[in-house]
């Protein structure tokens, strides 16, 4: 019974308030989409530095007049270097190559472009990509080296605008949450001041504390979690619109968001929706109450 | 014990001693502002003496922590003068709502709520709101509300201060019944008329002070 009770006074204490439940579910909608959002981001942006660090590559153009002494010279000494894992060489051919391969829907482009012009080079990987910079402080005056070009630096620049979305997209889920909570707390003030008359007897008579809250925080409870489902139905039509949709050509620049990350963040929204109400309905009733 | 509210001039109890037995009935009287509501939230755990000590059902109470206050609770009983019936409930379902909200289940209810109806002399109309009750008849609810868990003590904060004195002694009889089955009754009164009949124990308090404490005692 007192099961039954509880039950049935949280779907009557949501009904009675109707615009203000929805206005609650609606932020704590929007606050957990962000929030989910930014944690998929977070996610995606540790995805794509894995791949993409893993990969780049520091280059070392040779002069064109460079002498065949200082360029095996050049080769001894990074072969030896301990900060450097691999060494290639890429000869004026290679370079060709790869740059019709790259350039093949340019024809005019390859067309003026002589093998010559392009210069040989060195491609490293290092043990740890970070130290770029050792890297190009030694290299840079040797004899026969023209520039030193990091990919890193490249990556680096577009890393840093996606924590920047990322952040502004976590900073819009805080204002939104902070928004949610006063929501929740103002609900659940007036909620119990539609009950007062019950609660004071229920305090009367020794009706249990928990008793007493259970509705209430209950409440906020079940509005949190109906948030975080919308949130997570607003993510699945992200996914649809970004990825499928409208915007498919970041398609090739962003990896693949996959159905599975998405829903692994349900919980966390779903979590932190349903705290968040339950800490707030709960200290509002510890001032408003008294219990 | 002393009671001084807080940003209160002067104590609201001071230095007021008085012990009750069981199964006494017991009038506090005095004039308004004295203090004797102050001492039935001593009893109720709602406020705490600033100096002294308050024993309820031989326990020390003073510094009993708040979250034990409901389970101390369902041991009182307590009625006051503006009834505080839920208006949207029936009789009946205001009685009940006392025991399921302390745990009782419904068929718990459903025996022991018109028995205690019936006791305050409801019976048969169990099914009507507090706007279908006379004021008398919504106290009667009241009483039966404080008792039907059968406390040990029954608490009453001028329960016939909104009544006619007819209606009165009426619940003045059922009090008397209810003392009669062994429960502790302390009431708070202004109505001399009502001490005098009774002719029960009487603590007189003035501006917190007890000024009187005599058995079969008559008001003023
Ligand atoms: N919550 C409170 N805060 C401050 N003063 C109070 C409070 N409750 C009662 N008082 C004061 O304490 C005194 C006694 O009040 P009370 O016990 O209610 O008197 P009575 O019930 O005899 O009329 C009064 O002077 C009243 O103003
Ligand atoms: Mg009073």
């Amino acid at each position: 019974m007192r099961i039954k009770y509880v039950l049935s006074e949280v779907l009557v204490g949501l009904w009675r308030n109707v615009t203000m439940t929805i206005a609650m579910i609606i932020t704590m909608a929007v606050s957990l989409t962000m929030l989910g959002a930014s944690g998929l981001m977070y996610k995606q942006v540790g995805d794509m530095k894995d791949l993409y660090y893993k990969n780049v590559e520091v280059s070392i153009f040779l002069k064109t007049d460079v002498t065949e002494q200082q360029r095996t010279d050049l080769d001894a000494k990074l072969k030896g270097d301990p900060l450097v894992k691999e060494v290639l060489y890429v000869n004026k051919d290679e370079a060709y190559k790869t740059f019709k391969e790259m350039y093949q829907d340019a024809p005019d482009l390859v067309n003026v472009v002589k093998p010559d012009l392009l210069p040989e080079s060195f491609r490293l990987k290092l043990v740890n990509p970070e130290q770029y910079k050792n890297i190009y402080d030694q290299y840079q005056g040797t004899e026969g080296v023209d520039v030193i070009v990091d990919q890193s630096r490249l990556l680096d620049k577009i890393f840093n605008v996606l924590t920047a979305i990322q952040n502004i997209a976590l900073a819009a889920a805080v204002v939104m949450a902070i928004a949610a909570l006063l929501l929740v707390a103002n609900t659940i003030q007036v909620a119990a001041y539609s009950k007062r008359r019950e609660v004071a007897v229920m305090k009367l008579v020794g009706a249990s504390n928990w008793f007493i809250q259970a509705p209430f925080v209950l409440e906020a409870v079940v509005a949190g979690l109906i948030g975080s489902l919308l949130g997570l139905i607003a993510l699945i039509g992200a996914k649809q619109l970004l990825f499928s949709g409208s915007l498919k050509a970041l398609e090739g620049l962003l990896s693949p968001i996959q159905w599975s990350d998405i829903f692994l963040m349900f919980p966390l929204m779903a979590g932190v929706g349903g705290l968040i109400s339950a800490a707030t309905a709960w200290v509002t009733l510890r001032f408003y109450l008294r219990v | 014990m002393t009671k001084t509210y807080p940003k209160a001039s002067r104590p609201s109890l001071d230095n007021v001693s008085v012990s009750i037995e069981k199964g006494e009935f017991v009038f506090f009287i005095g004039p308004s502002g004295s203090g004797k509501s102050t001492i039935i939230k001593m009893l109720l755990h709602e406020v705490a003496p600033n100096k002294g000590r308050v024993v309820v059902n031989g326990k020390d109470v003073t510094s009993m922590r708040s979250w034990k206050r409901p389970h101390f609770r369902r041991s009182i009983g307590c009625v006051f003068q503006d009834f505080r019936l839920l208006p949207n409930r029936t009789a009946y379902e205001n009685v009940a709502f006392a025991l399921e909200v302390i745990g009782k289940t419904k068929a718990v209810a459903r025996r022991v709520v018109p028995e205690v109806l019936e006791l305050v002399g409801l019976g048969g109309k169990e099914h009507r709101y507090p706007h279908e009750l006379s004021g008398g008849e919504q106290q009667r609810v009241a009483v039966a509300r404080a008792f039907v868990n059968r406390p040990l003590i029954l608490l009453a904060d001028e329960p016939t201060g909104n009544l006619d004195p007819d209606t009165s002694i009426e619940i003045m009889r059922l009090l008397d019944r209810i003392n009669r089955t062994g429960t502790t009754v302390v009431m708070v009164t202004h109505d001399s008329n009502i001490v005098n009949q009774m002719r029960r124990r009487v603590v007189e308090i003035e501006s917190g002070r007890i000024v009187r404490d005599q058995a079969r005692g008559v008001y003023g």
